[in-house]
């Protein structure tokens, strides 16, 4: 919330020049009020020779947070975590898009490189001093540098630590920035704009709503440089993002924004069920960032992924199938462009997920013949679930890596015990091919999210379990390139029901236990006792 | 009434006997014959009352006329309290009048009406179709809710009549036909003189009469339960309705009852049973009634000797009795139908033949009295021979009788030849407890709040008894096997101790809970979208997870300012405790304990004493090596073990060092058998309330995104802003008030960063972390969240104590009477030392724990009471300024004391679920509507 603005003069082109550029009189320190706070403009040096303006917005958080939480109730999505952001924030302190609003209303001529009392000043190019203290920079220092520089700044970064008491939780997002210019190349209107685009963008944040007119914005103060900058495309994404970041529905996530927070959590850590790209994990070309995928040129794994289960369930004749898990809803969508099925069922816990995959399927808009082929609702694996009964399959297409190895069990039960489709195909990574994806580090899993990754051994391991235990046949098949020494990125499982289940008389009454409990506490071991209880 | 076997109505007539032949069924169990006894509770009735009719054996409903019997005079038709009242009469015979004055508006449906809503005029035929399909949709929503329905429509087709028949038994009510026999000239001149009718053609009133005429002498016969013909204006005018109580309905008893299992003959056991209970010759001196599930003949060594007790009992008010399957077939057998004398009823025969004739027409009474089910104390009890699922209580129905004699099969037999039952208790979800029999188990167990009293006396089992509402179980053992049973007992009553696996329906979308201490909760299906997401993805196993604790409610601002005591000072806190001991006091605690809070996170733990005990009390796998659970207040785990511990026990040494979880676990353990908690406590778990620390553990993610950047961002930008401000102030800038702002800013963020470091601290493996327990939640059977916090202290100082390994805490705590003033500034005075030295705070609960005020409300569980510079973590650096403060001390608190009694409320409902060996998805259906409440928007600050 705090930046300075120098530059240095001669006795004939004064310093304090800067003042008419500026059109704040050097001697005074002068208040403005801005949508979210005061801005104070004052000048701690001022002579002839070097001349110094401070801008210091004065930002209150509580206005701020309850600015977010009349914005979240009038259909406007508040901020994704309004309710984390309310009142202890670095929006106070540190240079983010709320100085760059205070900039460009404070110094809204000099922005425009209008000056009526030195309009010719306005138009030479001065030598330039700036000074960002707190700069919230995601991308760090380097990505400060690559911003600045192609415009000619010399640019001195330096990051601070998180806490320099704890120094295990690393580096803030803070820089200290310093940018110098000599005399002859930038007019102090193209270094406002400069930071008018930028400040925000190297912020990054999704916090705070930006009016919609903002695409005219960039295009205004990019005037002039950012066609030509080479991270033009970094700059237009990411200034435009927050605007689009915000139209992520954001109010459907404020139960979940809760949950976290009682817990003390950052929401991002539970609501991951859908990759917003900035993820960590390996891009399989897909958007879900999961899964893996080189740079190379060739078909991504996910595209792969799909065609595999499509040739599956087109091999056993599915037509009314349920993709369980079906996270954005990439499947659901090539399923429904194959009239064989008939009825097409996605199924995920994150309403987020389904939220966005409804949006990809544009299910409002869809014919009503369309739209009665498909269905989406909330579910959850862990639980049994009448709604899934009846159906000819069921892919879990990358699903069991996200559930606790704890909880599998309950998994199982659900969907071959209770679900019983005829066929289900499971896919998950195989673990072996991570050494083969150079930007995974070793023993690392693909993806934040995964709770294992299993090798060829162990998959078979655990679906020849579940296929013996539910009266399944199990094949297996090789997905992506099939490494002849650790196999292939993909592993997949086609499960077909043969009916020879140990427990079906169990499952038909209803009576059930958790996958094999009953075995194991050895209360009832034969395969009679398992049935209703009859009468004598 | 010929052969109900040959009679054409039969198959539909609700208590004839439509069974197949039962020679050809190889079990009695099996027969759903139905008793045609008139006093059966499905059983028609005649004019006279619901006692009448002991002398009639007809198998169809009773008609009753005037011009019969009876001399003229106002006519009074007794109506059962829930039955489907179909008005048969001519268009203009006054159908609408006459159900205005005898029903509650809402109780009516009319056809008119119905034509209305569907076409805008009610008179529009062609909108009949319509108009039916919307009157017979809200009957049945109606009847589905146990509510009388009178339908106001001509009815004159036998056709109209046969759908409400239908509908009648669809949700098993009596169908009753009130008949208005009203000459034609009547209706017609009535028509006539209402505008919207005055065309009507005299024909269709005619064909109206013709149709009426050809009805009446079948209305018995197409089903109805009873048959009222009013005829000519005089009667319809004169005659009165009384509401009439269905058989089955004696909810106005409340016992206290002593329910006794399938005796099947053994007197021995059951006089033993009777004193045991208390009895004394079939009475109780503390006034008690016993109720029979059923079965009392057959098999045994003594039928007679049973049956004399029991009827004796019964007819001196000292019993209840409801049949069983084996009664019914013996009631049959008296009435010379062919049955099969098996399954012991030859034995009962014989030794009946050893009576006078006298007592086997007594028995043949008493048999066909009996009524299928009771629904006794309030609706909370209801018993039955062979179970009932909740739609069917206090029904009257074939299919009702049928199920409480027979339950409900699945079509299959067995091995054995037996049918297999359908686990209907499984599914049951009903408020009422269903105690039953018919089914011999090994030993009486509940499941669903059903529980089944058959442990096979006869088989040489037991005779059970449950005490009601004690639900004590009190049995005696069988003096020998009197029969061999069929198959051997098996070792579980359906459904087992775990029921089932959880399902969906248990807890998503909008859902009630009902609790003891607050009555029904609602769970709102955004919050359980919420709750079902984080309890799937991120939660630990939900057998390990009986409980989760509920939000706490902060300190009230004043309200009225604070007298001398708090003084100007306390001007400067957002919370003070004495706000905190003046609420109590209001409540009318006159005692509270002030307990430390502990700046860390929020956990519950688990402690078995061994895996084998957290395999058998909490149903994990066989293959389990857990012994507990240590989580977090949405039900995650504080450390990740699963990786390891798949990784481990794929390791072919199988040995393995224990998770961190298991080793706090451990700790714990080590503490409480050190203590003798086990042994005080007669448990081998404990499930704990407690704080583990550091803060950091938990919350190091949010630490590092939210609470250190705002350090690390004031810390970088003050040095810049106060060098720029003071370089003004140099030029003789006047910006002194905007320079002392900013040094005051600068300095409150210093102290925000101070704040947040002192509940951080590094660990190292377990190194450094401390768990600080405060209440011991529950032990095997028993919850002791109303254990006084005294008490409860107490045992866990002797954990604390015994704790060699250094991980657990001490709670500091102060006691407090909020009436005593100096007890008062004690406990502000020992806040203040402790906030002042940067503690958290405390937490002020009423020493007696679950509370009530004067208005039997619940006093809130705890307040908190949280150190001012522990705030600014909170509210941020700024908020101790006095504008701040004084618009924080505006913050909106009720939402937030609701909550925190609702998640309360289902906490406690949680633990005593648990300690009832209610299975797990009860115990889960509150855990997890705890979590759902936790995302109700509520600000989190508080």
């Amino acid at each position: 919330m705090f930046l300075t603005i120098s530059t240095t003069g001669t006795p004939e082109r004064p310093a304090t020049d800067l003042g008419f550029l500026l059109h704040k009189h050097p001697d005074k320190a002068q208040a403005f009020s801005t949508s979210y706070g005061t801005a104070h403009v004052l000048y701690p040096e001022a002579t002839a020779e070097r001349c110094t303006a401070a801008l210091l917005l004065e930002v209150d958080p509580v206005t701020l947070a309850r600015r977010a939480k009349n914005k979240g109730g009038k259909g406007r999505s508040a901020p994704p975590d309004a309710a984390l952001a309310q009142y202890v924030n670095d929006r106070p302190y540190a240079a983010s898009s709320l100085l760059a609003v205070a900039l460009s209303r404070v110094f809204s001529s000099a922005l425009r490189g209008q000056c009526t009392a030195r309009p010719e000043r306005a138009a030479q190019p001065l030598p330039l001093r700036i000074e960002v203290p707190a700069l919230p920079a995601r991308g760090g220092a380097a990505l400060v540098r690559e911003l600045f520089e192609p415009l000619g700044w010399n640019v001195t970064a330096e990051t601070a630590p998180l806490d320099e008491q704890f120094p295990e939780w690393g580096e803030s997002r803070y820089i200290k920035l310093v940018l110098d210019v000599p005399e002859g190349q930038l007019t102090l209107s193209e270094a406002l704009r400069h930071l008018y685009v930028l400040l925000p963008v190297l912020d990054d944040s999704k916090h705070y709503w930006v009016a919609p007119d903002e695409v005219d914005k960039l295009l205004r103060a990019g005037e002039g440089w950012l066609s030509t900058h080479p991270a033009q495309q970094l700059i237009t994404s990411r200034y435009l993002a927050r605007r689009w970041s915000l139209t992520r529905e954001a109010t459907e996530r404020l139960e979940l924004v809760r949950l976290a927070e009682a817990d003390d959590t950052d929401v991002e850590e539970i609501d991951n069920a859908v990759d917003d790209g900035t993820g960590d994990g390996v891009d399989d070309g897909d958007g879900t960032g999961d899964g893996g995928g080189s740079e190379e040129t060739r078909t991504p794994l996910a595209v792969q992924r799909r065609e595999a289960i499509l040739a599956a369930l087109g091999a056993a004749g599915a037509s009314r199938v349920l993709d369980l898990g079906c996270g954005q809803g990439q499947l659901v969508q090539a399923l429904l462009k194959d009239t064989r099925y008939a009825e097409v069922v996605g199924v995920d816990v994150s309403m987020r997920a389904l939220t966005i995959a409804a949006r990809r399927l544009t299910l409002e808009r869809m014919g009503e013949r369309q739209a009665e082929r498909v269905t989406l609702f909330q579910g959850s694996l862990t639980y049994t679930d009448k709604r899934l009964k009846g159906y000819d399959a069921a892919v879990l297409s990358e699903v069991i890596e996200h559930v606790d190895v704890e909880r599998l069990p309950a998994l199982e039960y659900a969907v071959f015990g209770s679900a019983q489709p005829r066929t289900v195909l499971v896919t998950t990574p195989n673990v072996e091919y991570n050494v083969r994806w150079e930007s995974l580090p070793a023993g690392q899993v693909r993806h934040g999210d995964h709770r294992f990754e299993w090798t060829r051994e162990e998959f078979r391991a655990w679906a020849g379990r579940a296929a013996e235990r539910h009266g399944y046949g199990v094949e297996f098949v090789p997905v992506g390139d099939d490494d002849p020494e650790v196999g292939p990125p993909t592993q997949m499982a086609v499960f077909t029901r043969t009916g020879n289940d140990r427990t079906s008389r169990t499952d038909r009454t209803g009576r059930t236990a958790q996958t094999g409990r009953t075995d194991q506490t050895g209360r009832s071991t034969d395969d009679g006792s398992e049935k209703g209880v009859k009468a004598a | 009434m010929t052969d109900p076997n040959i009679d054409p109505n039969a198959g539909t007539d609700l208590s004839a006997d439509a069974s197949p032949d039962p020679s050809a069924d190889p079990n009695p169990g099996n027969d759903p014959s139905t008793d045609a006894g008139p006093n059966a509770d499905a059983g028609p009735s005649t004019d006279a009352g619901p006692n009448a009719g002991t002398g009639s054996t007809s198998g169809t409903g009773s008609t009753s006329r005037a011009g019969s019997t009876r001399s003229a005079g106002p006519r009074t038709l007794p109506v059962p309290d829930l039955s489907l009242v179909v008005l048969v009469g001519a268009t203009g015979s006054g159908k609408s009048t006459f159900a205005h004055r005898h029903f509650t508006a809402t109780e009516v449906l009319s056809s008119d009406f119905c034509r209305g809503l569907v076409a805008d005029d009610v008179n529009d035929q062609s909108a009949s179709r319509d108009a039916f399909d919307v009157l017979h949709y809200i009957a049945g929503k109606r009847l589905a809710a146990g509510r009388r329905t009178v339908v106001d429509a001509t009815n004159v087709q036998s056709d109209s009549r046969k759908q409400l028949i239908q509908l009648a038994r669809q949700y098993d009510v009596l169908p009753v036909a009130i008949v208005l026999d009203v000459p034609e000239e009547v209706c017609a001149e009535r028509n006539a003189g209402r505008a919207d009718r005055a065309g009507m053609p005299r024909r269709v009133i005619a064909r109206h009469q013709r149709e009426l005429r050809r009805s009446l002498r079948h209305l018995e016969r197409e089903g109805f339960r009873k048959v009222h013909i009013l005829r000519g204006v005089a009667e319809v005018e004169s005659a009165g309705i009384v509401t009439e109580k269905r058989f089955n309905d004696l909810s106005h008893l409340s016992g206290p009852f002593d329910i006794i299992g399938d005796v099947h003959g053994c007197a021995a056991e059951l006089e033993s049973l009777l004193g045991t209970l208390g009895y004394a010759d079939g009475v109780h001196p503390q006034g008690r009634t016993a109720v029979f599930v059923g079965d009392l003949v057959d098999r045994g060594p003594d039928t007679p000797g049973v049956l004399r007790r029991v009827m004796d009992m019964v007819a001196s008010g000292n019993a209840l009795c409801v049949p069983g399957n084996h009664e019914n077939k013996l009631g049959r057998h008296f009435k010379g139908r062919k049955v099969q004398r098996t399954h012991g009823l030859a034995e009962t025969i014989e030794q009946l033949e050893g009576e006078s004739e006298e007592f086997r027409s007594r028995v043949q009474e008493f048999v066909d009295g009996l009524v299928s089910h009771y629904v006794l104390d309030g609706g909370k009890l209801v018993v039955c021979h062979a179970g009932l699922p909740e739609k069917y209580h206090g029904r009257t129905s074939g299919r009702v009788r049928s199920h409480a004699l027979y339950g409900d099969t699945t079509g299959e037999t067995d091995e054995f030849g037996l049918p297999v039952r359908y686990p209907w208790a499984e599914e049951y979800r009903g408020k009422a407890a269903v105690v039953y029999g018919h089914t011999p188990v090994p030993t009486a167990s509940w499941l669903n709040n059903t529980i089944c009293l058959d442990t096979g006396a006869v088989f040489g089992g037991k005779l059970t008894a449950l005490r009601w509402p004690e639900r004590e179980l009190v049995d005696v053992p069988a003096e020998k096997v009197w029969y061999e049973p069929v198959k051997p007992l098996r070792a579980e009553a359906p459904g087992g101790h775990e029921g089932r696996p959880l399902d969906l329906d248990d807890v998503h979308g909008r859902r009630v809970v009902e609790t003891r201490t607050l009555g029904r909760v609602s769970v709102r299906e955004e919050n359980a979208a919420a709750a079902l997401e984080v309890m799937s993805r991120f939660a630990i196993d939900p057998r390990l997870m009986p409980y989760l604790p509920p939000t706490m409610a902060p300190t009230p601002a004043p309200t009225a300012p604070r007298d001398a005591r708090g003084g100007a000072a306390a001007e400067h806190f957002l919370e003070h405790p004495a706000d905190a001991f003046a609420q109590y006091a209001s409540d009318g605690v006159a005692r509270v304990v002030c307990e430390e809070k502990h700046m860390g996170s929020r956990a519950v733990v688990l402690v078995c004493r061994d895996a084998q005990v957290a395999r058998e009390r909490f149903g994990l796998d066989g293959s389990s090596s857990a012994t507990g659970a240590l989580y977090t207040r949405t039900g995650r785990p504080f450390f990740t073990d699963a990786m390891n511990d798949s990784a481990a026990a794929s390791s072919p040494t199988g040995e393995k060092a224990p998770s961190p979880t298991e080793e706090i676990i451990g700790r714990v353990r080590a503490a409480a058998t050190e203590a003798g908690l086990w042994e005080e406590l007669a448990t081998d778990w404990l499930l704990l309330d407690a704080e583990l620390m550091p803060w950091s553990l938990k919350a190091s993610g949010l630490l590092r995104t939210q609470y250190a950047p705002v350090g690390a961002a004031s810390k970088a930008v003050f040095p810049g802003v106060l060098s720029a401000l003071e370089g003004a102030a140099a030029r003789g800038v006047d910006v002194h008030e905007l320079l002392a702002k900013q040094r005051e800013r600068a300095s409150e963020a210093a102290a925000f960063t101070d704040a947040y470091r002192r509940y951080c601290w590094t660990t190292e493996g377990l190194d450094g972390v401390r768990l600080a327990p405060f209440q011991i939640l529950a032990v095997q059977g028993r919850s002791l969240a109303a254990l006084p916090h005294d008490a409860q202290l107490a045992l866990i100082d002797k954990a604390v104590e015994n704790d060699q390994s250094g991980l657990l805490q001490t709670t500091r705590r102060l006691f407090v009477d909020t009436d005593d003033e100096a007890s008062v500034q004690a406990g502000i005075d020992w806040w203040l030392e402790m906030t002042g030295r940067g503690g958290e705070g405390m937490v002020v609960k009423p020493v007696e724990a679950v509370v009530r005020d004067s208005k039997e409300r619940l006093v809130q569980p705890g307040i908190k009471c949280r150190g001012r510079e522990y705030l600014r973590i909170i509210y941020g650096p700024e908020y101790t300024r006095p504008d701040n403060l004084a618009r924080l001390r505006g913050r909106y608190l009720q939402h937030k004391r609701s909550l925190a009694t609702r998640e309360y409320a289902l906490g406690l409902e949680a633990l005593d679920r648990l300690a009832e060996g209610e299975p797990l998805w009860r115990v889960h259906e509150a855990v997890f509507a705890v979590l759902a409440l936790e995302s109700e928007p509520v600000d989190p600050r508080l």
